[in-house]
């Protein structure tokens, strides 16, 4: 090899490791946040033990989710979950009787660090910078690799078309059609509208907070402060952002 | 090894010509049946379409519109879903909430099947946005945008 | 060279046709299910991969085992394999044009697969599956293309060939690697969170694929232009008894893991696996099925006088191919989807049409491998 040429890959070489070393560095350096939205539940002032189903029907109204009388095929954005089943407490300080087995509500965690979005071969789903993990449906291509990923159960596919199942009349908002993968959203379009969450809205216990846990002034934070909290799974590293508040 | 060769090749002559010059006349003639069926039956009228009732101007001009109201919708989408951008302004310095169901249908074509169907029916085509994207009613319609 | 695959007797063609048969009883249902949705299928909120998935990740197995016959002949000069590399290639193409169907049947909006080329996600094992697929698919093409004109002609193929070759053995390993990247990265699925699934999907291809192979060559022996000598499927066999053998010691490998650990994530898939949970247990005689076939066949492959005798060692190359169809086809899939995260235990039972969508696809794979080897008898034949 003539010494040009040896030059060349040494110099090239050093480039491609350089820019390889600056991407990962940007990654490893993480995304801009312009707030941390989040959620606190409290599962003691949630009255679902009485039957009480504001939240789901509120958040299933305001998206058009189809209710599907096939289990099997069933899409759902938020449901009700035991609470020693949703969360992995087994520890009897926390998990008093009055708690055991009591139903709190289950939805997309939209989580800081999502599994969900790292397999997902189309970026049809990522993590905005206010934290809401968004789909778009118009880009998914209905693989179903986020639904295995997801530790959670959060996410819904939709086996047959949803449309005949949508309670008439729909709101305005979109329904989605089979094939693709949907979950709760954050009420990203009320949340452009200066809106709460739907079911947060709905809940007359007020057992949803929600708020941005990057304020400390928000009341999220301050509910934080006060109650001994747990999340789902925290040990997977996918950094949820719903408390249940013990 | 069993089976007799009856594809194999041979020699294509002058006589073959007979044969592949009138297959390919045939598949030439039906490959073009639109056009036979085009030629034959009456020409089609061009759809009248309504104008919205109270509506002055769209987002773009007509000319733009109708040819490319298709890559507008896409731009919109991208712009809302992927960028979180819901509003623009338009060259009338108007600022347009950037939604199907919420601006073209709810407060201007509010009668989808008069104005969007009529010519997409009349061109063939088939867009499957309204297999997701709401369409109320033509009678309920609410001004102000929302999604 | 295509043409030498339209020629034959009854026999080639009553066997094309039955499977042109199957190929339209599949495409049909797919066409329903295309219509319908993925509901035609077995598939529920909680088990979302099921038999199609299953088939793709078994046969990327058997496309990646061609590696076993192309690795010792071309880097080590072993010349026994000669005439054996471009079978295990042809199989190879065809595995992985069905694992390319099986992931566009299995897709809820397959008209967008593109998006994934278009949108290209490095962070995606799923991005790189496709590519290496597409890769390796290439690369065979141009391999047997050239190889078998080379045979043809009588002419030695070209120099340029070899490094392709040779390339062709790292993606094989590649292949199957990032298959198992797509299963045991997923932080929920505890089941597939193993950094053995990956040496576990290439010890089993390496059984499962070689026995393919051989049961080809056994069953096409009358078939004087695709003869092996005997000493080169004897060699085949060789391979496929230890890998299955380390095969079995690695699904025991796995059992201490979780049932000493007793860590309940662990024995729980297990358990539903091989004996049931909360009343649901239709996989659990597949498993034992599987397991039995396995030590059946290893024995089997493990004496030498039964591994030696035509008959024997048809049956334990049968038997250790169904074995790991089932283990690592449904048991695999269905075994990480139960019990779900919230811990609900359900069963998933294919569909009629699922099974013949599927079936269909067999059939596609079957009749490109028949046609294929046609080609190379075809070729073979003239040059006596």
């Amino acid at each position: 090899m003539t010494p040009g040429r040896r030059r060349f890959l040494r110099v090239t070489g050093a480039a491609a490791v350089a820019a390889a070393a600056g991407a990962a560095l940007g990654c490893a350096a993480g995304r801009s946040r312009s707030r941390r939205l989040g959620f606190a539940i409290d599962a003691q002032r949630c009255a679902s033990a009485k039957g009480c189903l504001d939240c789901i029907r509120a958040c299933h109204r305001t998206h058009n989710v189809p209710d599907i009388p096939d289990a099997g095929h069933e899409v759902k954005w938020i449901w009700k979950e035991p609470f020693d089943r949703a969360l992995a407490v087994d520890d009897p300080q926390i998990l008093t009787p009055a708690l055991r087995g009591l139903p709190v509500p289950v939805f997309c965690n939209h989580c800081d660090n999502p599994p969900c979005v790292r397999v997902c071969p189309t970026q049809a789903t990522w993590p905005r910078d206010d934290g809401v993990v968004t789909i778009d449906a118009h880009r998914c291509i209905g693989c179903r690799y986020c639904v295995a990923a997801c530790p959670y159960g959060s996410r819904s596919f939709n086996w047959v078309d949803p449309r005949p199942y949508v309670r008439a009349p729909p709101s305005d908002y979109p329904t989605r059609s089979r094939g693709v993968v949907e979950k709760c959203n954050l009420c990203e379009e009320r949340l452009a509208r200066g809106l709460r969450p739907a079911c947060v809205e709905a809940c007359a216990e007020r057992a949803i907070i929600f708020g941005d846990l990057d304020d400390p002034a928000s009341d999220l934070r301050r509910a934080l402060a006060n109650r001994y909290a747990v999340r789902r799974k925290p040990e997977l590293g996918t950094r949820p952002q719903i408390y249940y508040l013990i | 090894m069993s089976g007799v060769n009856r594809w194999r090749a041979r020699e294509v002559t002058v006589r073959d010509r007979g044969w592949i010059l009138g297959t390919f006349a045939l598949l030439v003639a039906l490959a073009l049946w639109p056009v036979w069926r085009a030629v034959a039956s009456a020409p089609p009228r061009l759809p009248d379409l309504p104008r919205p009732a109270g509506a002055t101007a769209c987002v773009e001009p007509v000319d733009v519109m109708r040819a490319s109201h298709m890559r507008v919708l896409e731009t919109w989408r991208d712009r809302v879903v992927r960028d979180g951008v819901r509003t623009f302004m338009d060259r009338s310095g108007r600022v347009v909430t950037m939604s199907l169901t919420g601006t073209c249908i709810t407060a201007c074509h509010a009668d989808k099947a008069a104005f969007c169907d009529r010519c997409h029916d009349y061109a063939g085509v088939t867009p499957t946005c309204w297999n997701c994207h709401v369409v109320p009613p033509p009678g309920s319609v609410a001004a102000g945008g929302r999604r | 060279m295509f043409e030498k695959a339209l020629v034959g007797g009854r026999g080639y063609w009553a066997w094309m046709a039955a499977l042109g048969a199957v190929v339209c009883a599949g495409a049909w249902n797919y066409g329903v299910q295309l219509q319908a949705g993925l509901g035609v299928t077995g598939l529920s909120r909680d088990i979302t991969w099921g038999l199609y998935i299953a088939q793709f990740t078994f046969f990327v197995g058997v496309a990646a085992s061609a590696v076993m016959v192309v690795l010792p002949y071309y880097l080590h000069d072993y010349k026994l394999f000669g005439r054996v590399t471009i079978l295990g290639e042809f199989l190879a193409i065809s595995a992985v044009v069905m694992c390319g169907l099986f992931i566009v049947i299995d897709m809820g909006q397959p008209s967008r697969l593109l998006n994934v080329l278009r949108y290209p996600t490095p962070w995606s094992m799923m991005f790189w599956d496709m590519l290496a697929l597409g890769g390796y698919f290439v690369l065979n093409v141009v391999i047997t293309r050239v190889t078998l004109e080379a045979e043809r002609t009588g002419a030695a193929p070209p120099r340029w060939i070899r490094p392709v070759i040779v390339l062709s053995i790292p993606w094989a390993i590649s292949i199957h690697t990032v298959t198992a990247f797509l299963y045991n990265g997923l932080p929920g699925r505890s089941f597939w969170l193993t950094a053995m699934l990956a040496p576990r999907f290439l010890v089993s291809a390496f059984a499962a694929g070689p026995a393919l192979l051989i049961l080809l060559c056994l069953g096409l022996r009358r078939w004087w232009p695709l003869r092996i000598p005997r000493e080169a499927i004897a060699s085949i066999a060789i391979i496929v008894t230890y890998a299955t053998a380390v095969h079995v010691f690695f699904v025991l490998l796995e059992m201490f893991t979780a049932f000493y650990s007793q860590v309940p994530e662990h024995v729980s898939h297990l358990t539903y696996l091989y004996a049931g949970l909360d009343g649901h247990g239709a996989l659990v005689p597949w498993m034992w099925t599987s397991a039995v076939l396995a030590v059946a066949s290893l024995v089997l492959l493990l004496v030498p006088a039964t591994r030696m005798r035509d008959g024997t060692l048809a049956a334990a190359c049968a038997a250790i191919f169904v074995s790991l169809w089932i283990d690592k086809g449904l048991g695999l899939i269905v075994g990480g989807f139960v019990p779900s995260p919230l811990g609900a235990v359900a069963d998933y039972v294919p569909t009629w049409r699922e099974w013949s969508i599927t079936a269909g696809v067999w059939a596609v794979g079957a009749a490109m491998v028949t046609g294929f080897f046609r080609i190379t008898a075809s070729i073979r034949a003239e040059d006596r």
